[in-house]
């Protein structure tokens, strides 16, 4: 009989903080600049720079620790992580080894209607490296410093999940928690938020970890969920064959869905961390925590609460919603513009989720302005557009953000009012279709929506289908 | 203390330096002497005591969260021993 | 008028007056610096149009009543680890022999705004390792006093510029004696100010816990004037200190009556010359003379403080150093297979030996397995250190002793054995890791006629009080120029 194997897994999760400027200097840590307009002397190496630490990066720490139960450091310290490589130009990255900002949290996952704690080890600050690009030129890269020193937290997790669902879910809560905190807006496609997976098997029962490897390059959920299954498979086949699992750091190609060892006789894995000279202590004071904790945001449970109480819409919309900190932002923008709660819970859960699954698209990467939304809700509402009309402008509003009104009016798709024209073409319609008002006649309630159809089709879509059925029924009993 | 081949190896890897053979034998030597000199701290008793990385007690200096600096890329490339396309230019690197 | 025998607020006085202008000054120093510095080779970079340029604007900003401080229109020389706008800036590295920097270094632009005329870069030790000037890729230094001996170091050529009457005074940078001794060995007055005090911001790190920026001059209220300019807390570095500012020339005053001053005996326990012991000690007899309370004590610790500081030096510096690798700036070698290969290349070719030397022993100490042994045992023994410092403080208000145990030695005696090169820190290294302030003046010659320096070491941040009890012995002698420039006829 094959023995039967569990999945130990741990994780380290880098979250880039939403900061404006980077860790330990003044330059922007806005996306996308051109290569190296976001730098300086220090997130560049230059000799006598000297790094500042940023307050709001201890304040996001110390809020992501709170959050998710971590006992906060009152002295923590920074300390150098040396090694070569041309991301890093310092050729040592300011990190926290000894004194971390946080220690002893956790957060509860449910997977399967499970609940369960993940244990979080530790949480510490840390800067970004910069970026290489290594595809214009055949025997070189180029570095982008742009991203250099900007702020992370590395939130490390005990070795608590046991399957990829597991992993997800905890990582779904990381990232809800942080999101909620405004924090950082953790998006995994853009290495906002990254995790590594630190991985070992053993045979049920056992009371001893097996050796760990760790995975990097981990771009999307479906990506972790991929290097998990083929590491476990990976792990238990070395060990039935008798073989040993090296510990080491593996990098995930997940279009090839493979992962191969990181080694490198120049890479020793020895960092001699050591206190970093040039910045001094932290020393976090029962009131700075305490009034960090009283600017914390709503979170999420206590979102939904509150919808509940406020608005009258299932607890299950409530759950999608709240699921997502932008689709919780868009609904409440919306409604304090004037929509009901209701409808704009209908267009989030109908058209939203379904353009979202056109589109292959988070919550997260919503684009749609919550006022568009809403004059949009109110269109419909006035009966200027019929629902049709609506789900084509929304589809409108999701990719584009455009705004309604003018493009209703510019593509002539207001509703025709007018009853003097709908009523003239009914009467064509009927007058065109004496078998169908036969059947009409006869008790064959079907006839109604082919003519209703007709006429919707003679109005270019442009008319109230209550007013139609109305016009018609009327002209029919005229018949 | 003895210092081996392999140590020196292995700091020249830590350390990013290629010594000659000659510079090998001489950095053996050299690095003997000198951590036989320094264990003398050795002969001090030092439980108990804290390490004083920093000298005097200055905490909580912070910037505030304010973009001060403007695109210096011209400048700072100024210095690069090869750049192209506005980024400093390395060997290839390969993940 | 002699102008190159005054000092710098001497200088100064004769601008602000408009007896001499500042352009007539900077062309005199530099034109000194052309006939000596082929012999004494303190300078690495001089900017003699830059200058020019310079002291015509400082000129016209004096004229409006814009300048009005001590030092506006005096010319300076800095050290070659403090980066200026513009101006090469190689610490007598190899390494770093193209490197021209963006950005100035908080001390030096204190000193720009107080009007200084920046001449050029002095020579060093490469990266500021080594007591002799000796170690700089750009050639050694030659000490005004003698051409056969070395200026010490680090700050050799800043020491020796000074001396040889190249420039009124300059600025030095210390982490375990590279201010104060070759002061000493010059026959000039240097300061290491208190941790802290002065911006490390554009000075290029060699141990970051342990460096700090400091002038070197022909006496001392000369130093006091620098500092009164370049003390300044400054946010770039963030171990700057809140209240760095004060008035250090107020202490300036001829009286010492009342002070406690302490000489440990464990300084002139063995390897310190007669000469050296004999002139410090007439030294604290001068004092006590004039009303100091002088007496002997115990310090402690004393052997100790080496080891320490060259396990927390090199670890620092290890580190420091790996920003150095061809990539963004300096030199990079010319031929290699792979990036590792560049690394290696660039840093073997780029650094000299005392530099490898070092950054050996530093990864080694902080590496794996080691940390503890070595690492943290040091920073425990720094704590030991600054401990009997705050004991004797307790005390004292200023501790008195030799700032080397020896003058000047030959030109090429010293790099042969590492160690004994070290040994000559013993009295210099303590003060950087307990972070107090210490001045060095000279108090005597050997029979040699090479200077010997007197070192007081004051509480931290109370410079005052060693710049008090320094003016006080100063008063009681004249400055005394090196022979060598009667000889060449200056």
């Amino acid at each position: 009989m094959s023995k039967i194997y569990e999945t130990v897994i741990g994780l380290e999760v880098h979250v880039e903080l939403a900061t404006k400027t980077k860790i330990f200097c003044g330059c922007s840590t806005e996306f996308g600049g051109a290569p190296n307009t976001h730098t300086c002397p220090v997130c560049t190496g230059m000799p006598g720079s000297l790094p500042v630490l940023n307050k709001g990066v201890v304040e996001k720490a110390v809020a992501v620790g709170l959050a998710t139960n971590c006992t906060i450091t009152k002295n923590c310290k920074f300390d150098r992580k040396n090694y070569f490589y041309p991301d890093n130009p310092q050729n040592y990255q300011i990190s926290q080894l000894y004194y971390p900002i946080c220690r002893n949290g956790s957060v509860e996952i449910e997977v399967d209607g499970n609940k369960k704690n993940i244990r979080i080890h530790e949480i510490h600050m840390e800067e970004d490296a910069g970026k290489l690009v290594h595809d214009s030129l055949p025997d070189s890269s180029l570095i982008d410093y742009n991203r250099s020193g900007v702020p992370l937290i590395e939130i490390v997790s005990e070795p608590d999940m046991r399957s990829a669902e597991e992993v997800i879910a905890y990582l779904e809560k990381l990232r809800l928690i942080i999101q909620y905190l405004g924090a950082s807006d953790c998006k995994l496609n853009e290495g906002s938020m990254r995790a590594d997976v630190n991985l070992s098997v053993r045979e049920i029962g056992a009371e001893e970890f097996g050796t760990r490897t760790e995975m990097k390059n981990l771009n999307s959920f479906k990506a972790i969920a991929r290097a998990i299954e083929n590491e476990k498979q990976r792990q238990i086949a070395l060990i039935e064959a008798g073989e040993e699992v090296v510990q080491e750091t593996r990098r995930w190609d997940d279009t090839k869905e493979y992962s191969y060892a990181m080694r490198s006789k120049e890479d020793a894995q020895d960092y001699r961390y050591f206190p970093d000279p040039d910045l001094v202590p932290i020393i976090i004071s029962d009131e700075w925590m305490t009034e960090i904790r009283n600017r914390q945001p709503e979170l999420r449970d206590e979102k939904r609460l509150r919808y509940k109480e406020e608005y009258d819409i299932p607890e299950y919309d409530i759950d999608i919603i709240t699921n997502s900190k932008r689709m919780a932002d868009i609904f409440e923008e919306t409604i304090s513009l004037g929509a009901a709660p209701k409808k704009v819970s209908n267009w989030l859960m109908v058209e939203t989720m379904r353009l979202m699954k056109e589109h292959d698209m988070d919550p997260d990467d919503l684009k749609f302005s919550a006022s568009n939304l809403a004059k949009l809700i109110d269109l419909v509402e006035s009966k200027s557009i019929n629902g049709t009309v609506a789900k084509e402008v929304f589809e409108k509003i999701f990719t584009d953000d455009i705004e309604p009104e003018k493009y209703v009016e510019e593509n002539g798709l207001k509703t025709v009012n007018d009853e003097g024209t709908l009523r003239k073409t009914i009467e064509e319609i009927v007058a065109a279709n004496p078998k169908s008002v036969q059947d009409f006649k006869s008790g064959k309630e079907k006839a109604m929506g082919f003519l209703v159809g007709q006429t919707m089709k003679a109005m270019k879509g442009k008319a109230d289908p209550g007013e139609v059925n109305r016009i018609l029924r009327e002209e029919l009993s005229k018949q | 203390m003895q210092i081996t081949d392999e140590t020196i190896e292995y700091v020249g890897i830590l350390a990013k330096l290629e010594l000659s053979d000659e510079e090998k034998e001489q950095a053996k030597k050299d690095m003997a002497s000198m951590l036989d000199y320094v264990s003398k701290l050795n002969e001090l008793d030092t439980d108990g005591i804290e390490p004083m990385s920093h000298v005097f007690p200055i905490n909580n200096v912070f910037r505030e969260d304010v973009v001060e600096n403007g695109d210096d890329r011209e400048n700072l490339l100024k210095n690069a021993p090869e750049k192209k396309d506005g980024c400093y230019k390395v060997p290839k690197t390969f993940d | 008028m002699d102008i190159m025998k005054l000092t710098a607020i001497e200088l100064g006085k004769k601008i602000k007056s408009g007896e001499i202008t500042c352009v007539e000054a900077t062309k005199a120093y530099l034109e000194r610096i052309e006939v000596l510095d082929k012999e004494i080779n303190s300078f690495i970079t001089v900017d003699s149009d830059g200058a020019i340029k310079q002291a015509e604007e400082v000129q016209a900003k004096i004229d409006s009543g814009e300048l009005t401080g001590p030092l506006a229109g005096v010319p300076v020389a800095i050290k070659d680890n403090m980066c200026v706008s513009g101006m090469c800036t190689t610490c007598s590295s190899n390494i770093l022999n193209n490197f021209v920097p963006t950005y100035t270094a908080t001390a030096v632009e204190k000193l720009k705004d107080a009007g200084a005329v920046i001449i050029g870069k002095t020579n060093m030790d490469e990266f500021a390792m080594g007591s002799t000037t000796e170690t700089s890729f750009y050639g050694v230094t030659k000490n005004p006093w003698n051409l056969e001996k070395v200026p010490g170091g680090s700050s050799g050529g800043s020491a020796a510029a000074v001396a040889a009457e190249e420039i009124p005074y300059a600025l030095g940078s210390d982490t375990g004696g590279s201010i104060r001794q070759p002061a000493a060995f010059c026959g000039v007055t240097g300061i290491k100010p208190t941790y802290g005090r002065v911006s490390r911001y554009g000075l290029v790190a060699y141990g970051s816990s342990l460096d700090q920026i400091g002038p070197i001059a022909k006496d001392v209220a000369d130093c006091a004037a620098v500092l009164d300019i370049i003390c300044k807390y400054d946010d770039k570095d963030s171990t700057s200190y809140k209240d760095a500012s004060e008035d250090f020339s107020s202490a300036l005053i001829d009286d010492v009556k009342g002070m406690k001053i302490g000489i440990p005996r464990d300084y002139f326990a063995e390897g310190i010359d007669e000469e050296v012991k004999s002139s410090v000690l007439a030294a604290a007899e001068v004092l006590r003379e004039k009303g100091a309370i002088v007496e002997e004590f115990d310090l402690g610790m004393v052997e100790y403080a080496i080891p320490a500081y060259y396990i927390i030096a090199s670890a620092e510096a290890s580190s420091n150093l790996e920003r150095f690798d061809g990539v963004k700036y300096g030199y990079r070698t010319k031929e290699y297979r792979d990036l590792h290969n560049m690394y290696k290349k660039s840093r073997s070719e780029g650094f000299g030996a005392e530099v490898k030397r070092r950054i050996m022993l530093g990864s080694f100490v902080l590496s794996s397995g080691y940390y503890d042994a070595y690492y943290v045992k040091a920073l425990k023994t720094k704590a030991l250190i600054k401990k009997a410092f705050d004991d004797a403080f307790e005390k004292y208000d200023v501790i008195l002793g030799p700032c080397a145990p020896t003058t000047a030695p030959k030109l090429g005696q010293s790099l042969t054995d590492p160690i004994k090169m070290y040994l000559g820190d013993i009295y210099t290294v303590s003060v950087n890791l307990a972070g107090i302030p210490g001045i060095s003046l000279p108090c005597g010659y050997d029979k040699d006629g090479m200077p010997i320096g007197l070192q007081l070491l004051g509480q931290a941040f109370d410079e005052k009080t060693i710049i008090r009890a320094a003016y006080s012995y100063e008063c009681t002698r004249n400055y005394v120029r090196p022979a060598y420039l009667e000889e060449r006829g200056l």
